[in-house]
Parts: C-alpha cells; sequence; structure tokens
C-alpha cells in the first residue's frame, strides 16, 4: 500500500529553538492516523508543514506525492482544520458553502449541504450564534466539501463536550468510510483516538516516539513486573521506555522484539493510554531499526 | 436491525468485541439466517469508530462461516454458531433469575454471587476434566 503522507529528516527551527526534529515517518493511504504528545511537543508544526502552510527548515516531506510548497494545486488535495475553527462569525453557514464553492476546483456541494441537513444546523443563522460543536460541524462539512485526499486537523475536538465531541467523530468515522482519504489528526485524549484510528505516531520534546499500526502497538508493548531485579538481560532483547524500582519490586515498561524468556517476569497488557504515557516519559526516540509496522502485513 | 455497543475500558480488542456480539445474538436468536448484519458505514456512524475495525470483525464471522458478505449488497447470515437452540438461554436466564433472588434473599451480596459463580466455574470445570 502506498504511503499519503511521508517524511525524511523533516525539522523545522523557530529562532533557536526546534519545535520539529528528525522526523521520518510515512502514513498508508486509506488510514486515520492519531497524532499526540503534550502541549509544545511540535504537533500543530508538523500538522502545518503537512498542510503546506509551514516551510521545513531541514528535510523533505511528500503529501500524495507531491511537496506540499512547491504547487498551488496541492492545495485542493488537503483539508486543514485549524484548532481555533477559523470561520467568519458574522457569515452564516450559508455565505461559507458558497464561499467554498467559488474557491474549491473540486467542491461537492451535496456532500457539504447534506451533513449540515442531517446534522440539523441552521444554515441562516451567523456562526457566532452557533454552538462550539455546531461551529466544528461546518468546518469538518466544508472541509469534506472539497473532497481533499488528505485531511489533517488540530485538536478538532479539544473545546467541546462528550457529546459534541462524539457527533464530531462520528462525522469523520463515516466520511472516512465512504473511502479515498486518509485522515491524520492531533489530541490529547487517548480514549476518542483509540476507537476512531488505527494509526499512532507520538511526538514528545520535538521528537517522534512511535509511529506505527495501533494493532502492532499494542500487541508490542507490555508492562513486566516481577519482585526487584535486574533489568539487563530485558534491555539487551527489549526497548525499555520506563522504570520504576521500589524496596521490593521492579516495574517495566517495555516494547518487546520477541518473547520474553524469563518467567519471574509477569507480563501484563497494557492500554493504549498506558503505552502513550510511557512514551512521554521516555528517552527513546523512534530509531528506523526499531520501527513498527514495517514487517510485511 | 442489531445494535452494537463497545466497551470504553476493556482489553478486549474493539473488533473481537464486535465479532462476539454477532456470534451472541445468533446464539440468543436476535439474529436469524438471511438477515443483513448492519452495513460499516452504519456501525461507524453510530459508534464513531474506524472502518477497519468493523471490517476486521465481519472477516472473522466470514471466515467462521456464520455470514457472507455480497458484493453492494451487505453482509448476510448463514448459519447459527454450534451451540444450544434459541429457547435454551431464554430458560435458563430465568431459572438464574429465580436463584439469585433466592441468594440475595439468603443476604449475599452481589460480590459474593460472582465470586460463588466464578469458583463454581472453575471448580466444575476440573472436575469435569478429571471424571
Amino acid at each position: 500500500m502506498s504511503a499519503a503522507l511521508a517524511t525524511y529528516g523533516l525539522g523545522r527551527r523557530f529562532g533557536s529553538k526546534w519545535a520539529v526534529q528528525d522526523c521520518t515517518l510515512s502514513i498508508p493511504e486509506g488510514r486515520v492516523c492519531g497524532l499526540v504528545g503534550a502541549n509544545g511537543a511540535g504537533k500543530t508544526t508538523l500538522l502545518r508543514m503537512l498542510a503546506g502552510l509551514s516551510t521545513p527548515t531541514t528535510g523533505d516531506l511528500e503529501v500524495c506525492g507531491r511537496r506540499p510548497c512547491d504547487d498551488v494545486a496541492f492545495l485542493s488535495d488537503v483539508g486543514f482544520l485549524a484548532q481555533e475553527i477559523p470561520l467568519h462569525k458574522r457569515w452564516n453557514a450559508e455565505d461559507h458553502l458558497r464561499f467554498g464553492a467559488a474557491m474549491n476546483p473540486r467542491w461537492d456541494d451535496d456532500v457539504a449541504r447534506e451533513r449540515l441537513t442531517a446534522l440539523q444546523i441552521p444554515l441562516q443563522q451567523p456562526i457566532r450564534t452557533l454552538s462550539g460543536g455546531q461551529r466544528a460541524q461546518v468546518a469538518l462539512a466544508l472541509c469534506l466539501g472539497k473532497r481533499p485526499r488528505v485531511l489533517l486537523l488540530d485538536e478538532p475536538v479539544a473545546a467541546l463536550d462528550p457529546l459534541a465531541r462524539r457527533e464530531f467523530l462520528s462525522s469523520l468515522a463515516t466520511a472516512v468510510a465512504d473511502g479515498d482519504l486518509t485522515v491524520v489528526l492531533s489530541s490529547h485524549l487517548v480514549t476518542d483516538l483509540e476507537r476512531i484510528c488505527d494509526y499512532l505516531v507520538v511526538v514528545a520534546a520535538s521528537r517522534t516516539m512511535l509511529a506505527a499500526d495501533i494493532d502492532d502497538v499494542l500487541a508490542s508493548h507490555r508492562l513486566l513486573t516481577s519482585a526487584r531485579r535486574d533489568a539487563s538481560v530485558i534491555e539487551r532483547d527489549h526497548v525499555v521506555l520506563q522504570r520504576e524500582t521500589t524496596q521490593r519490586q521492579t516495574d517495566l515498561w517495555v516494547r518487546l522484539n520477541g518473547p520474553v524468556h524469563d518467567p519471574a517476569w509477569q507480563v501484563n497488557e497494557l492500554s493504549l493510554e498506558d503505552i502513550v504515557l510511557a512514551y512521554l516519559g521516555s528517552q527513546h526516540p523512534l530509531e528506523q531499526k526499531q520501527q513498527l509496522g514495517t514487517v510485511a502485513s | 436491525m442489531m445494535m452494537f455497543r463497545l466497551a470504553a475500558k476493556s482489553n478486549v480488542p474493539p473488533y473481537a468485541q464486535l465479532a462476539e456480539q454477532v456470534r451472541q445474538a445468533l446464539m440468543t436468536g436476535v439474529l436469524r439466517e438471511g438477515d443483513r448484519l448492519p452495513t460499516v458505514k452504519e456501525v461507524v456512524g453510530s459508534l464513531a469508530i474506524n472502518a477497519n475495525t468493523v471490517l476486521k470483525a465481519y472477516r472473522e464471522l466470514e471466515h467462521e462461516g456464520l455470514v457472507e458478505g455480497r458484493q453492494g449488497i451487505g453482509t448476510f447470515v448463514l448459519r447459527r454458531p454450534d451451540g444450544p437452540p434459541p429457547g435454551t438461554h431464554v430458560l435458563l436466564a430465568r431459572s438464574l433469575a429465580t436463584w439469585i433472588a433466592k441468594a440475595r434473599k439468603a443476604g449475599l451480596r452481589d460480590a459474593d454471587i460472582e465470586s460463588m459463580v466464578r469458583s463454581t466455574l472453575t471448580s466444575s470445570t476440573s472436575e469435569e476434566a478429571t471424571a
């Protein structure tokens, strides 16, 4: 399967500070990729580079087989929804739809309109009178109306209440089920991502910690616990992301490279949230040779 | 039409939860031969989950020979999984409810009942195994 998005040693510096460093990853076509990381980890900068809104300082990237900054035609392939949901507050949804139709060569008015009608969002009321959830849905409908091949969403549900969040993700999941769309969405709510995403990228302190299929992530990460014990054998065979040692007990959060042979270690499954947390506190950025999901699937 | 649910905190992967719910619906008679399963898009929309999760669950059921995907029409039930006939579950559930009422009346808490069920399950399987 070909990659919809790929980056090679991508980096972006603001002054003396690197927002994104040495980021190499590839996201297959048709996937829904969750991008997680603490605030300031570089999620927004990465998304903006993928959208062609920010020029890389180092490295290269390809979106739908094109370099975002090279080519105006690229814009029609990509939908980008910024975190602050930039709509015109005095315009109504109808105005936005007309604007979308005028600005986008592949505009599909039916797609956008059907969504808003199904959600009973008033088309004639100014945006400022709509709820946060309704605004997010209008913005999503506009993004989908342009029929992008790649949709980039920056914290789309962060400001929404749980019900609006569920409705937004449901709209998004349905759009992906219609086919021919790759999505990258950033969030720090792992529970939201777990349902809707099938691919995960974890960034921490401008570095890419993990980029893999979620099924592979769940299958290859375990918590090893034992009565206090030396961990050097485990460290030789596997990647220890985090450890906690008390007087009596040793806990290791581990990315496995195979089975654990020492029966003294009790092997426990980890939830996706636990795995993400282990990476956010870890010192082990992604190394190419350890990259998951490169195994033929 | 059957409705799917997903447990938020569960060690069972979502696709396995969906597949098991179809099997249960077949066992209890909620779904019958020839019934159409919800389309991928319907499930995706109602649960806000990834389409591949649903596809994976349906593929597993297809592999077990319980359902069949028909191009462009949908996924249809072929047969029930092997097991007791549909009425059995209802009858057993009724007598269990009577038993639970009796246990509560005798002063058992729900936690006591659960641990009794668990220990009886394990002890009776080991008896069968040694028998």
